[in-house]
């Protein structure tokens, strides 16, 4: 097994905890951070703030590196305009996150936490993204 | 937590370190964005380029594991999810949404938010004004409770 390999198995472990710890496995509590003009749940800021902190850093640390630890080269996003698939596609994304309360992390740990309902929903995302695949990706 | 009954900041700010630290991982370790959107995205073979198959893969099932141990060693994961329909509904949107907008809360929220990458910068209040607006839509309309 090669380090990039364990290294995702690590990151994704932990993502996995630290998700199931933050109480974002739970779709009642993520709509109640959105509904701002009922009873809100801060939760989420903090969820928010604690990893864009922790990030913060890293990327200052990742500013010094000329290459990653497990691997020979950085492969990170260098699009930076802002277009109508981005904008229109986080209205689509946020509509269906206060739908369901559910977003695609929180989704996938719900396969083992509330897997009967959660398996309705990771479903029908993959079928969303397979929708986009047939009808918007270029080839 | 004061004046917000339901709150749970320290959990919150715990469980956000540690996907900060997961990120960080990814990041420092891999090279590559621990976007859960994306990452899913080339699990099921979909997406050209980006991570190979097998480590989006490894995050993603090593993410299912993550959480399934904090289930066992705690005293239950709170995790109370709506009907079939709203299940649908979102998932479609999402599902959708996150591919035509490139990321979603993990992707532009976490990592290019604090990248200051302009594109998350935008997309992530965006994303959030849009589910605000939606709850309270919902609630207005009496429907999804």
């Amino acid at each position: 097994m090669n380090r990039e390999i364990i290294g995702a198995i690590v990151s994704g472990l932990l993502f996995g905890a630290g998700l199931a710890v933050s109480g974002m496995a739970d779709p009642i509590r993520v709509r109640g951070f959105l509904d701002i003009l009922g009873s809100w749940d801060p939760t989420l800021v903090f969820v928010m703030g604690g990893a864009v902190l922790v990030m913060g850093l890293a990327w200052i640390v990742q500013g010094r590196m000329s290459e990653p630890l497990f691997r020979d080269q950085f492969s990170l996003p260098s699009k930076t305009d802002v277009d109508t698939p981005l904008i229109a596609g986080a209205i689509l994304f946020g509509i269906g996150w206060g739908v369901a309360g559910l977003c695609p992390g929180p989704a996938l740990i719900g396969l083992v936490l509330v897997p009967s309902s959660a398996v309705i929903f990771v479903l029908a995302m993959l079928a969303g993204m397979y929708i986009y695949q047939i009808t918007m990706e270029r080839k | 937590m004061l004046g917000f009954p339901d709150a749970m900041p320290l959990e919150g700010l715990v469980g956000g370190i540690m996907i900060g630290i997961a990120s960080a991982i990814m990041l420092l370790g891999a090279g590559r964005i621990a976007g859960i959107s994306g990452l899913l995205t080339r699990t099921a073979g979909m997406g050209s380029g980006g991570t190979p198959r097998k480590v989006a893969a490894s995050f993603i099932v090593s993410l299912l594991v993550g959480a399934l141990v904090v289930q066992l060693l705690s005293t239950g994961v709170v995790s109370r999810y709506p009907g079939a329909a709203s299940l649908v509904v979102g998932g479609l949107l999402v599902g959708f949404g996150t591919r035509l907008g490139s990321g979603c809360t993990s992707g532009h929220g976490v990592c290019g938010m604090s990248r200051l990458s302009r594109r998350s910068l935008i997309a992530t209040p965006v994303f959030i004004i849009s589910g605000m607006i939606t709850v309270a839509v919902m609630n207005f309309m009496g429907i999804g409770q």
